[in-house]
C-alpha cells in the first residue's frame, strides 16, 4: 500500500507522542533506581558516588522487616477470605435469581467508588463502637472489603466464559451437583480464581489509606511503615525500597502476562 | 430436586461482609451527626454542628480544590492514556503489545506510597527534574514544584494512568475494525476515520474512564499529602488531620459524608452527561 507524505507524518508523530508518554510512566522508576544506588544520604543528581547501603538499610530496617510480614499474613489472609466469599457470590449472580439480589450485589462492588479513607474511618468507629480491638482481624475485613469486587469480577467473567454443557453433560450422568461443582465447575474455573486472587493480594499488599486509619502500631502493614518513614527520615532507604518493589511486581507481572495472559485478564485483548 | 443447590451456603458469607459494610458506613453517619468533645474520644449528643462548620471557607474550599484537582486529573490522565492504549490494542508488534502493557499496567500494582515517593525526588528541589533543568541552562535557580497543586496534579496523573489506560484499552479492543475499513473506501483519511468512527465508538470506555479517574483522585491521600505538604488541602488530608491530630472524628466522618455524596453525585453527572454521546456512539 502506498502512503501518502501526510498519512507517514501522523504515523511518526503518533509513534514520539506514545514514546513520550511511556517516559513519562517510566521517568519516576528511572529516577528513583539512580538515587537508591547514591552513596550520600542527601540526593543530588546525578550521583557523586555510588553504594549499596542503602539496600541493606531497608533490608535490616526493623519496622520494615516487621511491615512486610504484617502486610504478608494480612494479605494471604484478606484475599483468601474474599476469593472464596467473593467466587460463591459471583456464582451465584451468575447462576441464580434470589432476594435482594442487586442490592447486595451493589453493596459489595460499592468499594470501588466509595473513597478508601470512608471505609478505614467507617471500620476503625464501627471498632471503637463495639470495643473491637485494632487488631489483625479488623485490618483483614477492611481489606476482604476492598478486593472482594476484584474477585467477584474475575470469577464472573470466568463463569460467562464456561461452557454450561460440561456441567449439563455430568449432571446427566448422574453426578450430584456437589461432584459436578469439585470435578467440573472449580477444575474449569481455575484461571479465573487464580488471577483473581492474585490481583487481590497485590491490592491488599499495597492498600495504603484504609490501613493508615485501622492499623495501629502492632498490626502496620509496610505502605504504612514506608509512609511513616518518608516522613522522619529524608534518606534513599525508601528509594531502595521502591527498586525492590518495582523490580518484584513487574517480575511477578511479567510471569502473570506470558502464564495467564495479561491482555485476556484484563479484556483488552483485540477481538 | 432443588434447582438452587448452594445457593444459601454461596450467599451468606457475602451477605455477612456486605452487613459488617453497611454498619461500617451506618457507624460514620451516627458520628457524623454527634457532637466533639475536645479532648476525649467520646462522643456527646445529637447536632447539625459538624454540617453547619463545613460551610466555613476554610472547609468550602478544601471542598471545591479537591473537585479541581481530580477534574485537571481526570482530563489530563485522558488525554495521556488515549495514545498509549490506542498503540497497545492497534499495533502488530507482540513485543511492543506486552512491553506497553507492563510498563502501563505495573505502576498500578505498586501503591500510592512508592509512587507518591518517586514523585518527590523527581520533583523536590534537589531533585531530578530541577538538575536537568538547571544543567540544560533553562532555569537559572530550582522552580517550586514540591508542595504546589501542579506536583500533585502530576503526580496523581501518574496514579491514575493505568487504569484509565485498561479502560480505554478495553473500548478500543471491542470496536468493529469494519466500520474504519468502511470510511476508508469510502475516501476518508486517517484523521477523519479517527475523529468520527474510533473516537465515538470508544465514548463508552472514555466515560468510565474518566469517572473511575476522578472517584481515585477523590479518595487518593499519600499524594496530596506528602507532595502537597500541608499546602495543599484535599478532604482526604483534612480528614485525617481532624481525625488524627485532633481526635475530632465526628467532624472527620461529615466531611467524609460529604465527600462520597459529592464524589457519587460528580460521577452521575458524568455519565448522564455522556449518555446522548454514548447513544451516538450505539447508532453510529
Amino acid at each position: 500500500m502506498k502512503r501518502s507524505p501526510g498519512t507517514l507524518l501522523l504515523r511518526w508523530s503518533g509513534r514520539v507522542l506514545v514514546a513520550t508518554v511511556l517516559l513519562f510512566v517510566l521517568l519516576p522508576g528511572i529516577v528513583v533506581a539512580i538515587s537508591a544506588f547514591n552513596d550520600r544520604a542527601i540526593l543530588a543528581f546525578p550521583p557523586q558516588s555510588w553504594s549499596l547501603r542503602w539496600f541493606w538499610r531497608a533490608f535490616s530496617y526493623a519496622d520494615f522487616a516487621k511491615g512486610f510480614w504484617n502486610g504478608l499474613a494480612v494479605t494471604v489472609w484478606a484475599s483468601s477470605i474474599a476469593l472464596v466469599v467473593g467466587s460463591a457470590f459471583a456464582f451465584a449472580i451468575h447462576r441464580y435469581k434470589f432476594a435482594l439480589r442487586d442490592l447486595l450485589e451493589g453493596i459489595l462492588l460499592s468499594p470501588l467508588i466509595i473513597p478508601h479513607y470512608t471505609i478505614g474511618l467507617g471500620v476503625l468507629i464501627l471498632a471503637s463502637q463495639t470495643n473491637v480491638e485494632r487488631g489483625f482481624p479488623l485490618v483483614i475485613f477492611a481489606h476482604v472489603v476492598m478486593v472482594l469486587p476484584f474477585v467477584m469480577r474475575s470469577t464472573y467473567i470466568s463463569l460467562e466464559n464456561l461452557d454450561i454443557r460440561l456441567e449439563l453433560a455430568a449432571s446427566s450422568l448422574g453426578a450430584t451437583p456437589l461432584r459436578i461443582l469439585f470435578t467440573v465447575t472449580i477444575p474449569l474455573l481455575i484461571p479465573g480464581l487464580l488471577s483473581g486472587w492474585l490481583f487481590a493480594a497485590i491490592l491488599s499488599f499495597n492498600e495504603f489509606t484504609a490501613t493508615l486509619f485501622v492499623s495501629s502500631q502492632a498490626t502496620q502493614t509496610l505502605p504504612v511503615a514506608m509512609y511513616n518513614y518518608v516522613r522522619e527520615f529524608a534518606d534513599p532507604t525508601l528509594a531502595a525500597l521502591s527498586v525492590i518493589y518495582i523490580v518484584v511486581t513487574a517480575t511477578l507481572l511479567t510471569i502473570a502476562n506470558s502464564v495467564l495472559g495479561l491482555g485476556r485478564i484484563l479484556n483488552v485483548d483485540a477481538h | 430436586m432443588n434447582t438452587r443447590p448452594f445457593l444459601g451456603w454461596f450467599v451468606s458469607p457475602a451477605g455477612l461482609v456486605a452487613v459488617g459494610l453497611i454498619a461500617a458506613m451506618l457507624a460514620v453517619f451516627q458520628y457524623s451527626v454527634r457532637a466533639y468533645i475536645p479532648g476525649s474520644l467520646e462522643v456527646g449528643g445529637f447536632t447539625w454542628q459538624n454540617f453547619a462548620a463545613m460551610l466555613r471557607p476554610l472547609y468550602a474550599l478544601a471542598f471545591w480544590n479537591t473537585v479541581l484537582l481530580c477534574f485537571e486529573t481526570a482530563v489530563f490522565t485522558l488525554i495521556l492514556a488515549y495514545p498509549l492504549a490506542y498503540a497497545l490494542v492497534r499495533t502488530n508488534s507482540s513485543a511492543l503489545r506486552s512491553f506497553i502493557l507492563i510498563v502501563s499496567v505495573t505502576p498500578l500494582f505498586l501503591g500510592e506510597v512508592v509512587r507518591t515517593y518517586s514523585w518527590m525526588i523527581v520533583l523536590g528541589s534537589n531533585g531530578f527534574l530541577n538538575t536537568l533543568l538547571l544543567k540544560l541552562g533553562l532555569l537559572d535557580r530550582p522552580v517550586q514544584m514540591m508542595f504546589t497543586a501542579g506536583g500533585v496534579v502530576a503526580a496523581l496523573v501518574h496514579v491514575t494512568m493505568p487504569i484509565m489506560v485498561i479502560m480505554l484499552a478495553a473500548a478500543l479492543s471491542h470496536i468493529d475494525r469494519n466500520y474504519e475499513k468502511a470510511a476508508e473506501s469510502l475516501g476518508a483519511g486517517p484523521v477523519r476515520v479517527f475523529l468520527t468512527i474510533t473516537l465515538p465508538l470508544s465514548m463508552p470506555g472514555i466515560v468510565a474512564g474518566f469517572s473511575t479517574a476522578f472517584a481515585w483522585t477523590f479518595s487518593a491521600f499519600a499524594t496530596p499529602q506528602l507532595i502537597g505538604g500541608g499546602r495543599v488541602s484535599t478532604v482526604s488530608t483534612l480528614i485525617y488531620q481532624l481525625g488524627f491530630s485532633s481526635f475530632n472524628f465526628p467532624f472527620a466522618a461529615s466531611l467524609s459524608i460529604i465527600g462520597l455524596a459529592l464524589s457519587l453525585a460528580v460521577i452521575a453527572l458524568l455519565r448522564k452527561a455522556a449518555r446522548p454521546l454514548e447513544r451516538m456512539a450505539s447508532t453510529t
